[in-house]
């Protein structure tokens, strides 16, 4: 992977993504604190009428950060990766380059009305697929259009054989794509409302009750799959060997790991349903099928720790390196943490509690956002062909955030077991030991320190967009492409 | 074979493609049609209830509760009977929550009341104290969109056969009749509240939000 010195790439499109990861970032983990400390103090939730109340807010922020954030990433590092992994420039194709501005373009417009739809009640309630269908249908046009852009480069690559990042940006796009359509079949009610006057904005599930339930899981097990997970494994894949300069350590772990993740990963949707009303068998090959994920989760990240054997002193020289680094093994943690939640004994007690979102937050902070900043800091100082504004602040940022998950995490883990228990207690003469208000107000001081937590994280974010910021208006200019480590100021 | 298809990009998704959707096939298509027959007595919502399902939907209140009670001995001396799969038959959609920042509310009809719930909406921490729950005074003063439940329950009806307008089951009409049964819903419902300005509007032939959102919740037993 030499990077090629005739080609020029174009930045335009990544750098109209890396804005709006860094603006979408900060909107929805904003409101993730906001809905933090109304949990710990809920008087905040009545600050600003309707707009302002938990529920609300709790899908603006979900939304927020994965479709919003975590998707800007993808999308930003795909086209930079894309072009230069498969040697090509969209610079060479007036149509792709279209179709790659009206792709932002629309997206961003898209996500700017999910904010504004969802503060004012518009939601389908399924979670990850909020948006009303007028909504859904402008993501179904603009996913399409990153699919054209992506196999249109893909036609066009000077590379014949294809990348590991980009297999998994495939995946994400193909997968997405069905799972996507096929949970928000939806009708929308004012074609049948007879004379009534009813809303534009209303649709139902074209499914009902366990069904819904069924594909809502498939759907939203998945989505944690094919945004959370396989493209931060593609920008893992490509930005680690390229930041350390280091080969990957196995062409045959990659491939195993990759197939065995795209074959099991959709079996695993059942663990959000145990105990339910869903058949039986599905729900314990959700179990079981959660724990043979293992496998392949800890297949990709072994082979990214691998990769940086005999340069682990790159770990003290580089907050870069870092990032990434604990990125991967977080991503070992949550990976070793979700089949641990999906075993039925365990599940009985987890389900519905804190420990669930505190699972989530160790893999999106640690995992997705953590690679997420680590792949922009990596692109910063090729893109604007300037050296990194400060590696100070980059540290600072890295051990404040690192500090902010495990407050996260490590609460949420003893605000769920500690609830969890409490549900299933009971007294001597037989009867439940707990009222349901004593098991929510014994939580108070974990929910404060989880926001604290995401205080911190968010202070980090922000210090983050201003060593951004500063890198491309006031870094040092390079004469030429730094080949490996990032150059940084200190 | 994993280089062949590495440099043959349609081939390459085709097979990607193949692997992913598998699961969906086994898991997904057999038990769709067993799965949606409604137990013995469940019945369709009416419109009331329909439009305070939608008030829950709008405010999110599944961000906190679950309507799901699972088989153990601690759910069901907590909640009442564990939950059925055919007692869902005609939620669309579900709403099963994954959270239980409050408690379930599956059966919640069967132990709260609506004068209960009227204090409770207005300011939980009043009425429990130490509730995190948000208070929801505007619901109090918004208006319930019965126009869209009338929508909402007729595009059942016409499009997935749920059977309203039928031997025993609710009746649904015209969107005139449908609105003048909903108002009757809400007054019987009005009667047992407090609050005068909600009294008013219903006897002026509006029905605020928290009316209908306490008829839902009275419905779920
Ligand atoms: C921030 C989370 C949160 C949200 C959002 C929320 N609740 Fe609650 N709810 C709670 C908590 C905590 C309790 C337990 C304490 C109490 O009774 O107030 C509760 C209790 C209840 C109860 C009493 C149940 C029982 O068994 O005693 C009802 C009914 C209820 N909520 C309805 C609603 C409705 C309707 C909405 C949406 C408009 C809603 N809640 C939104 C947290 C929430
Ligand atoms: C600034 C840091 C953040 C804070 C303080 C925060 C806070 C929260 C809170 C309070 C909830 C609701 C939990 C509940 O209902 O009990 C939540 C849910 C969630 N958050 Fe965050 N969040 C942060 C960052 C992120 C990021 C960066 C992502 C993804 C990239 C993310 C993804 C999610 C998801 C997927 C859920 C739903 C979890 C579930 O349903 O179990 N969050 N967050």
């Amino acid at each position: 992977m030499q990077s090629n010195a005739q080609l020029e790439y174009d930045y335009s499109v990544v750098k109209a993504f890396t804005f709006a990861t860094i603006l979408f970032g900060i909107i929805g983990m904003l409101v993730g604190v906001i809905i933090a400390f109304q949990l710990a103090f809920p008087e905040l939730s009545n600050l600003a009428g309707e707009y302002g109340t938990f529920g609300r807010l709790r899908p603006l922020h979900t939304n927020g950060v994965a479709f919003g954030f975590t998707l800007s990433g993808i999308f930003a590092t795909w086209y930079y990766v894309g072009q230069r992994t498969l040697k090509m420039s969209l610079k060479e194709s007036k149509l792709l380059m279209t179709v790659a501005k009206l792709h932002f373009g629309l997206y961003f417009l898209t996500i700017l009305l999910a904010v504004v739809t969802l503060a004012m009640g518009f939601t389908s309630s399924k979670e990850y697929a909020e948006l009303e269908w007028p909504l859904d249908v402008l993501v179904v046009v603009w996913w399409v259009l990153w699919g054209v852009a992506m196999f249109g480069m893909i036609g066009m690559r000077r590379e014949r054989t294809i990348y590991v990042s980009t297999w998994y940006y495939m995946s994400s796009f193909l997968a997405v794509a069905m799972l996507y359509l096929f949970n928000n079949m939806e009708v929308p009610t004012f074609l049948w409302s007879g004379d009534a006057p009813s809303s534009l904005m209303h649709s139902i599930s074209m499914y009902s009750g366990t069904n819904d339930a069924l594909v809502q899981w498939w759907y939203g097990h998945n989505a944690v799959a094919f945004v959370f997970t396989t493209p931060i494994i593609g920008m893992i894949y490509y930005f680690l060997p390229k930041e350390s300069g280091q080969n990957i350590f196995s062409y045959k772990l990659s491939v195993l790991a990759f197939w065995g993740l795209m074959f099991v990963y959709l079996w695993a949707g059942g663990h959000h349903l145990v105990y339910s009303t869903v058949p039986d068998w599905m729900q314990t090959m959700g179990s079981v099928m959660s724990v043979v994920l293992i496998l392949p989760s800890w297949g990709s990240a072994i082979n990214m720790l691998l990769t940086m054997k005999g340069e682990w002193q790159q770990l003290q020289t580089s907050p870069l390196i870092k990032f990434m680094i604990l990125a991967s093994t977080f991503y070992m943690l949550s990976t070793i943490e979700g089949p641990i939640q999906a075993i039925k004994s365990v599940n009985a007690i987890a389900h519905f509690t804190d420990w669930i979102p505190g699972h989530v937050h160790d893999g999106v902070l640690g995992w997705v956002g953590f690679m997420t900043i680590a792949s922009l800091y990596h692109m910063a100082p090729r893109m604007f062909k300037r050296e990194i504004y400060s590696k100070k602040l980059m540290d600072a940022q890295f051990w404040i955030q690192t500090v902010a998950i495990i407050l996260y995490f490590t609460s949420m883990w003893i605000a769920g077991i500690t609830q969890g228990m409490m549900w299933r207690a009971y007294d001597e003469y037989g009867s439940l030991l707990y009222s349901f208000i004593d098991t929510v107000t014994v939580l108070q001081p974990y929910y404060t320190i989880r926001a604290v937590g995401g205080l911190l994280y968010l202070i980090g974010f922000f210090m983050f967009a201003y060593n951004m910021y500063k890198t491309a208006t006031v870094g040092r200019v390079l004469d030429r492409e730094p080949a490996n480590a990032s150059p940084m100021a200190v | 074979m994993f280089h062949w298809l590495e440099q043959r990009p349609f081939f390459f998704a085709v097979a990607l493609f193949l692997t992913v959707a598998f699961a969906g096939f086994v898991e997904i298509i057999p038990d769709f049609a067993k799965a949606s027959q409604p137990t013995v007595g469940t019945k369709p919502y009416s419109v009331l209830e329909l439009a305070g399902r939608q008030v829950y939907i709008k405010d999110s209140c599944n961000a906190c509760h679950s309507q799901l009670v699972r088989p153990f001995k601690s759910e069901t001396d907590r909640y009442g009977m564990y939950s059925l799969s055919g007692e869902y038959a005609y939620d669309r959609p579900f709403l099963w929550g994954s959270k239980r920042t409050g408690p379930d509310l599956m059966r919640v009809g069967n132990y709260r009341t609506t004068d209960w719930h009227e204090n409770h909406m207005m300011a939980p921490s009043e009425v429990v104290p130490g509730s995190i729950m948000p208070a929801y005074p505007h619901q109090f003063t918004n208006e319930a969109d019965i126009a869209t439940a009338y929508a909402n329950a007729n595009t059942q009806k016409e499009v997935f056969g749920t059977p309203y307008d039928q031997a025993d089951m609710p009746k649904l009409g015209s969107w005139d009749e449908a609105n003048a049964q909903a108002l009757d819903d809400a007054k019987a419902i009005a009667k047992d509240m407090k609050n005068q300005e909600v009294k008013d509007a219903v006897a002026g032939g509006k029905i605020p939000e928290v009316v209908a959102l306490i008829a839902y919740l009275n419905s779920l037993k």
